[in-house]
């Protein structure tokens, strides 16, 4: 197992896809319960690797590398660091709640949990790549069943949603797929290995690294969300059945930033230097202010909670783009705490739209009495989502905060505020549902049930333990990232000899 | 390797599948006379192109030779589009076994005239003579018309053929106009022998490049490129189903393969490391750069303002087609050549894939236009909305289907020559392809059925075809072999 745990972990959910489609058509809880077990080792395989995870080195680790097509060099390559083994953690566990969270879908059931299955696989994928053409072809094999789920079992407007949401990623994958084949072609022997290509990056003149790293930044910008590549997302979220919108915001969001730290960093530093020092800076801080302004103004619950992701991944580019060890850290330790918390968020929203079947802000009122339970569980989500120290956001965007401070004082000022405007919407909404006077029309609503704390609970333990200890995951990441951050201040290079491991 | 053309006899031994696809072309006809069901006739057809393509796959090993004095030659780039073309005819005359259309017009004509298209198709692939592309072109065209205006109660059906044959006189006309130009610059009917006369001469790069231009009409005619597409949308439309199919994928290939020989082995010479350079001064592949751009812009963005028909739409969808395929021909080096091959290859399989469920569903329903396939995965028609969908996505290149990585190919051509504003052009050329794509799509699984549109049933028949055509489709992109085998097929004769 220990050097094929990664095939695993991708390839299960697709067999898992195979097998749901292969049963009976009207089976519906035999498909939910085949779906939901072939999760189950991906996750206890998480855990196996978050056990014996060498922390003490930045090289890839359970490494994988088999020729594949051998006329363009290409390889079936596939690792592990610092920074992806977080993002797997999170694919894992996210992929598991996600089907319970899936429970109540009626509507053609084989082809849904099939879809999610094969999407759960890509996602997967993508994390573990290390070969830009594999990469590639998990990062679009990805679309296509996210425009089904969208579009199929969706909300009203779900059509325009999903072909939106294919249309901006592909726009952004084809300008990748360009920059990819450029990079191809620039190195000498051509290859598409991602580790080859960054020990090269001392051989891109700075004109190529500047055109290719805008290339490929378009391309993940517009998964992140960043501004202006953001309209897609409100759009995306609020036509999503819940479980979607669990994974578009808890992992598809982070596979944009992920791009950029594991193609965009290493591969093209020089640019990276050139770039972070504005351009990222400022679209991470726009982001953040304008993301919360935006949330601010919604009063569809879903679409205010797609807004503040977008703030929130505002956080995770400002600490990327600050190039210090704190901030960088914190940009890391916050993609996977705001895919734990925007995950329970996404989830209450879906509690209570499947009950009411609207998400009207404004059409609610005094929930706390009529579903106190819920309603503590909203509370301690909120609180996560605003920051407050004792939870786990509140470390990495201080960490982010701190990072940015030493290289941008104003812009973390201008940051460090937009806290204020997230605690200002999140306790608006909070009163406008949840205090208040009763809405008559909802007084016989029942409280959160047994399933849906389920999917609560996991991502609760993690957002508390986080919050007062977050060691677990800082210790994953800090040697890759401070690793990382010296090779784009050019402190260090990527030696080939030592980058791969084949077992920890 | 230096050798001479050898004469007709010798030659004959050489030219086993023509000779067993001219000889089944008189025996349909002969046979058509005694034979009261027609089908029969079919799966005549059908043994006999089998026949066909075992006897190419054969020939694969064999020995290159130029054929009958020098007006053909066999070689690995002949051989490559004669198993194709008599492939593609195959799944025609399959999928014309399968056809309510064909089997309600009931005529024994219609498969001695297919078998004779594919015949002529086969010729173009390996003429090396100006003359004998010129006839074997016109043989292809002439059975097309006919077979285009087959249904012959229905107007829409003889509206295309009238098209088409207008189109097509104009086109060849302007052709040989060109040719006979291109016979005064060098002298010679020959490929080789016109490339020697360029190699010698200089100074005729203007009039053998207007005599370029006007040859391209009647071959861009054929592969339906812009400015020559007009016929394209009508025919495909007004063309029984198994027929249009035909068109889309055979004609085009035997269409490029005949302009990649003319081009690449008259105006054009091998400068080493895989590399081609031009003769005779006369820029062509800056002009094909510019129709490739043209061609696929021009087919995405008309196919966009297509609502009603299928067919249609895909008519457009195989003019963007030609666009791309051109991409790798206006590259000039073996690996543009390898990554049209292997394009022409998997587009067999997606484009021939669409059509046979374009045909199902006018089987059962007897209708073509989109609205007809409202909520098909909802109404028993799910295994062909997957397929379509299969087929659909692969055309618009998202992995992991073929048309990815046929696409990948050839955008590695073109940034490898660092065209970067023709692949740019071509990535978001795919983006807004998908927008019309995506509509058939969006039909088929996301709208509901609103009654009345029939249910589709999947016969035995066309769902193995079906199934054939889609795990294609699924795995051939990434089976190493099939590269490879198109990349040893860039390979002329050189004799």
């Amino acid at each position: 197992m220990p050097t094929n745990v990664l095939t695993w972990m991708i390839f299960l959910p697709v067999l898992g896809a195979i097998v749901v489609l292969c049963l009976p058509r009207n089976a519906d809880t035999l498909i939910k319960g085949v779906a939901a077990a072939f999760t189950v080792p991906p996750l206890l395989m998480a855990v196996w690797l978050f056990e014996n995870f060498d922390r003490t080195t930045s090289d890839m680790q359970f490494v994988t590398k088999i020729p594949w097509i051998a006329s363009f060099n290409i390889q079936y390559f596939i690792g592990v660091d610092g920074i992806s083994i977080t993002m797997i953690l999170l694919t894992a566990l996210l992929s598991f709640l996600c089907i319970f969270a899936s429970w109540g879908i009626t509507k053609a059931t084989k082809a849904y949990f099939a879809l999610f299955l094969v999407l759960d696989a890509a996602m997967m994928g993508v994390f573990c790549a290390l070969d830009f053409f594999l990469f590639f072809v998990f990062w679009e094999v990805m679309l296509l069943p996210m425009y089904f789920l969208i579009g199929i079992w969706g909300g009203p407007r779900r059509e325009y949603a999903a072909i939106k949401f294919f249309l901006y990623t592909m726009l952004g994958s084809v300008l990748m797929l360009v920059a990819m084949l450029a990079l191809y072609f620039y190195t000498e022997p051509h290859t598409f290995d991602m580790l080859e290509l960054a020990a090269r990056s001392a051989s891109y003149s700075s004109r190529f690294q500047s055109i290719a790293w805008i290339a490929l930044f378009i391309g993940f910008a517009i998964k992140i969300p960043a501004f202006p590549f953001h309209t897609w997302l409100p759009d995306a979220h609020v036509e999503a059945p819940t479980a979607i919108s669990v994974i578009l915001a808890g992992v598809l969001l982070k596979m944009g930033t992920y791009g950029i730290l594991r193609i965009n960093y290493p591969i093209l530093p020089a640019a990276t230097l050139q770039y972070a020092f504005y351009l990222l800076v400022a679209l991470g801080t726009w982001n953040i202010v304008y993301g919360a302004l935006c949330a601010m103004a919604q009063t569809d619950f879903k679409k205010l909670i797609a807004y503040s992701s977008i703030s929130h991944m505002g956080y995770v580019m400002f600490g990327m783009a600050t190039l210090t060890t704190e901030g960088i850290n914190g940009a890391v330790l916050q993609m996977f705490n705001h895919g734990t918390v925007t995950a329970m968020l996404f989830l209450l929203v879906g509690v209570i739209y499947d009950r009411a079947h609207h998400r009207e802000i404004n059409g609610f009122g005094g929930l706390a009495g009529i579903m106190p339970f819920y309603t503590g569980w909203t509370a301690l989500a909120f609180f996560a989502a605003m920051g407050l120290p004792g939870l786990s956001a509140f470390i990495s965007e201080i960490l982010v905060l701190l990072g940015g401070w030493r290289n941008y004082p104003a812009l973390t000022v201008v940051s460090a505020s937009a806290v204020v405007l997230t605690a200002g919407y999140m306790l608006w909404t909070m009163q406008r549902i949840y205090l208040g006077k009763a809405n008559e029309k909802y007084l016989e609503l029942p409280d959160i049930n047994g399933r849906e704390i389920f999917t609560l609970v996991p991502l609760a333990v993690i957002v508390i333990v986080l919050g007062v200890y977050p060691r677990p995951v800082l210790d994953l990441i800090n040697v890759s990232l401070v690793h990382l951050n010296d090779v784009v201040m050019g402190k260090a290079s990527v030696a080939l000899a030592a980058a791969t491991r084949l077992v920890p | 390797m230096d050798q001479a053309a050898l004469s007709n006899v010798v030659s004959l031994a050489y030219s086993l599948p023509e000779l067993v696809l001219g000889a089944s072309v008189v025996a349909l006809f002969l046979l058509d006379l005694v034979v009261k069901r027609k089908a029969l006739l079919g799966d005549f057809a059908l043994l006999a192109l089998a026949i066909v393509v075992m006897l190419s796959a054969r020939l694969l090993w064999s020995d290159s030779a130029a054929l009958y004095n020098g007006a053909i030659v066999l070689d690995g780039f002949a051989l490559f589009f004669k198993l194709l073309l008599s492939l593609a005819a195959f799944v025609t005359v399959w999928m014309s076994l399968g056809s309510r259309e064909i089997q309600r017009s009931d005529t024994g004509e219609y498969w001695p005239i297919l078998l004779a298209s594919t015949l002529g198709m086969l010729f173009m692939a390996s003429a090396t003579n100006l003359l004998m592309a010129y006839l074997a072109l016109e043989f292809v065209s002439l059975t097309s018309y006919v077979l285009s205006g087959f249904m012959r109660h229905s107007r829409r059906a003889s509206e295309a053929s009238l098209k088409y044959l207008i189109y097509g006189g104009v086109a060849s006309g302007t052709m040989i106009y060109g040719m006979s130009w291109v016979y005064g610059l060098s002298g010679s009917l020959d490929f080789r022998a016109i490339h020697a006369a360029l190699l010698a001469s200089n100074g005729v790069s203007l009039p053998l490049f207007v005599a370029l231009l006007l040859t391209l009409a009647g071959l861009g005619f054929k592969v339906a490129a812009f400015p020559f597409h007009m016929w394209a949308p009508d025919v495909y439309q007004g063309a029984p189903i198994p027929v249009t199919a035909f068109l889309s994928v055979g004609s085009k290939a035997a269409g490029f393969a005949l302009m990649i020989r003319f081009f690449f082995t008259a105006m054009a010479e091998p400068a080493g490391a895989g590399v081609y350079q031009l003769v005779g001064g006369a820029d062509w592949s800056k002009l094909l750069l510019v129709l490739s751009i043209l061609t696929m812009t021009f087919g995405n963005l008309a196919a966009i303002t297509q609502q009603a028909n299928v067919k249609r739409l895909l008519a457009y969808s195989s003019i963007a087609h030609a666009g791309y395929m051109l991409m790798g021909f206006a590259v000039l080096t073996d690996d543009g050549l390898r990554a049209m091959l292997f394009y022409l290859t998997v587009y067999y399989l997606m484009n021939l894939g669409a059509f046979v469920v374009v045909m199902m569903v006018a089987n059962s329903t007897g209708r073509e236009d989109l609205a007809g396939y409202r909520g098909l995965a909802w109404r028993g028609g799910a295994v062909p909305a997957v397929a379509m969908a299969i087929f659909l996505f692969s055309l618009t290149g998202i992995p992991p289907f073929a048309g990815f990585v046929g696409k990948f190919y050839l955008f590695a051509a073109v940034v490898e020559k660092q065209l970067y504003l023709l692949a740019i052009v071509g990535v978001l050329n795919s983006v807004v392809s998908l927008v019309y794509y995506a509509r058939i799509v969006r039909t088929m699984f996301l709208e509901q059925p609103i009654g009345g549109e029939g249910a589709v049933v999947v016969d035995w028949h066309n769902g193995v075809l079906l199934g054939l055509l889609t795990v294609g489709t699924l795995l051939l992109g990434f089976w190493g072999p099939l590269i490879e085998f198109a990349g040893r097929s860039t390979h002329f004769l050189s004799y």
